[in-house]
């Protein structure tokens, strides 16, 4: 299967309904680049035909050289091959079998993370809820006329609002 | 803008610092839920920019960052930051939505909108990575409180280049080589570097031709390794290695050639002193053999971070800021390069 528009293979095999007319588009990365946003957005019903293209294409080699896409961005895997950069990190599921050894390979080795890990969630979560925590004290304590209470309430409100560590300012229990 | 008020960070002090004249440690990171930003859509990039700005800094930091709106500064503001490695030429050059964070010190720079979304820099003089690293460490700690870093188990901190992925982490230090240089060994330190995985650059990093003799060594492994580890390699073994390399090279001109050296040097001098037209690579590489004289005590009236502020001072934006012209021509600045490096050497020589 040959590009609309010229005669190099194509990549992009869509099938768009204009008109009420089935239509169907195929175009080479060039061509498909080019034309990207002229392709009306409500039209593509289906957006590849890779089964299509396979059954057309002795041994189905296309259809591996195609390869894959990730779902979430649109990139194909055989952009990012050009470019090196990947579109979303959605792309690193969406290509994780192609990305295994190439990935190591540039790593001396490397397969698995062991560095740090973000904190950061957890910290959060626990920071909301130690803040909800307080913020529902300093309520009681106000509306209870309890004025020495709520001030340190208050302070450590503050403090966690500008600690370092999360869920360092002591409760009141 | 006013980055002169502060003192830049220029090298030829803190540890090392006959050698080593700068460390970076430079942190990938990307929020969850965005493309990256090749895949971005320009709302989606402002919305980036936003969340960056409304995040809750680190208090020491938050008072005195500055923010700087890369869409409204002008060519030649852009072009100071990146002499001042505070962003990427490439970061200068682009039009989509970004912005660069600044604390006053200059210790700590973020780019929003680069090949990721934050890319956080720190950045010492003098060999100082581990230095360089605690800052940003807890930078990173305490940003990723407000906000949620895309990171998978297995891959770590997920970027836009796999190449970083992992520890999404870039060590690297600005070194002086003249001697290494001078003695042709620098291929045998490149191939080397390359066993070791490491990358070998320009001052200004990837693409940035070598001038002045200084080469910009860092890291390629982020995965698979913590960032203790590669941060123990790299100060352990990888730096102090390459910095008695040059050390011994330049003792062993000292020992063999002096004569050959105290020409070199003086005439550097000399010709600085009394040049009234000078361009950038020229001074760069006279300044490079000057430094070089100071580390080896062959002048005792200059001291090691006046020559290295000047490699800064000569850059075409800092000659257009302090002689107040940001249009200056290159023939303007040649000579006003001229006046100032000729004021800064000759003052008691
Ligand atoms: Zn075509
Ligand atoms: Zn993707």
């Amino acid at each position: 299967m040959t590009c609309d528009h010229c005669d190099k293979p194509a990549v992009v095999h869509e099938v768009i309904i204009k008109d009420g007319q089935k239509q169907e588009v195929h175009l080479c990365e060039e061509h498909a680049a080019e034309a990207g946003h002229k392709i009306p957005v409500q039209a593509p019903i289906n957006e590849m035909l890779t089964q299509f293209v396979s059954a057309n294409v002795p041994g189905g080699s296309k259809k591996r050289r195609q390869g894959a896409k990730c779902a979430s961005c649109g990139l194909t895997f055989t952009r990012f091959r050009k470019t090196g950069i990947l579109g979303c990190p959605e792309c690193y599921k969406s290509f994780d079998k192609q990305l295994g050894t190439l990935v190591s390979n540039a790593h001396g080795g490397g397969t698995h993370h062991v560095g740090k890990q973000p904190t950061g969630r957890e910290g959060l979560q626990e920071r909301k809820a130690i803040r909800q925590k307080l913020v529902r004290e300093l309520d009681d304590a106000v509306a209870s006329e309890q004025y020495e209470r709520a001030a340190r309430l208050r302070d450590s409100l503050m403090k966690l609002d500008t600690e370092d560590v999360p869920g360092k300012p002591e409760l009141e229990d | 803008m006013n980055l002169n008020k502060p003192e830049p960070i220029v090298g030829g002090s803190g540890p090392d610092s006959d050698v080593v004249v700068s460390s970076r440690v430079r942190l990938a990171r990307n929020i969850a839920g965005f493309p990256f930003v090749n895949k971005a859509s320009d709302p989606q990039r402002h919305e980036i920019l936003n969340m960056v700005r409304r995040c809750r800094f680190p208090e020491k930091t938050a008072s005195d960052m500055i923010w700087v709106d890369m869409m409204q500064a002008t060519p030649h503001d852009r072009q100071l930051l990146v002499e001042r490695h505070l962003i990427s030429k490439q970061f200068a050059d682009e039009s989509s939505p970004r912005g660069v964070a600044i604390t006053s010190d200059e210790t700590i720079s973020i780019m929003v909108n680069e090949e990721d979304h934050l890319r956080i820099q720190s950045m010492v003089s003098g060999f100082g990575l581990q230095d360089a690293f605690g800052s940003i460490d807890e930078f990173d700690r305490q940003l990723a409180e407000s906000m949620d870093f895309a990171f998978d188990e297995r891959w770590g901190y997920l970027t836009a280049c796999p190449t970083n992925v992992g520890c999404g982490i870039r060590l690297s230090v600005m070194l002086h080589l003249p001697a290494i240089r001078m003695s042709n060994e620098l291929d045998r330190v490149k191939r080397a570097a390359q066993e070791l995985h490491l990358a070998v650059r320009g001052s200004h990093g990837e693409g940035s031709e070598v001038r002045g003799d200084f080469y910009q060594i860092s890291n390629q492994v982020t995965l698979g390794r913590s960032e203790e580890e590669l941060l123990d390699d790299f100060c352990l073994k990888v730096v102090p290695a390459l910095v008695n390399y040059e050390r011994s090279a330049r003792e062993k001109i000292m020992d063999q050639k002096p004569e050959l050296l105290d020409d070199r040097v003086h005439r550097a001098r000399a010709v600085l002193q009394h040049a009234r037209l000078l361009g950038t690579d020229e001074s760069l590489k006279l300044l490079s053999r000057v430094a070089l004289g100071v580390c080896l005590e062959r002048f005792n009236d200059l001291e090691l971070p006046d020559v290295h502020r000047l490699f800064l001072q000569i850059q075409p934006s800092h000659l257009r800021s302090s002689i107040g012209d940001p249009q200056a021509s290159d023939e303007t600045l040649r000579i006003a390069r001229a006046n100032l490096v000729r004021a800064a050497l000759s003052g008691t020589g």
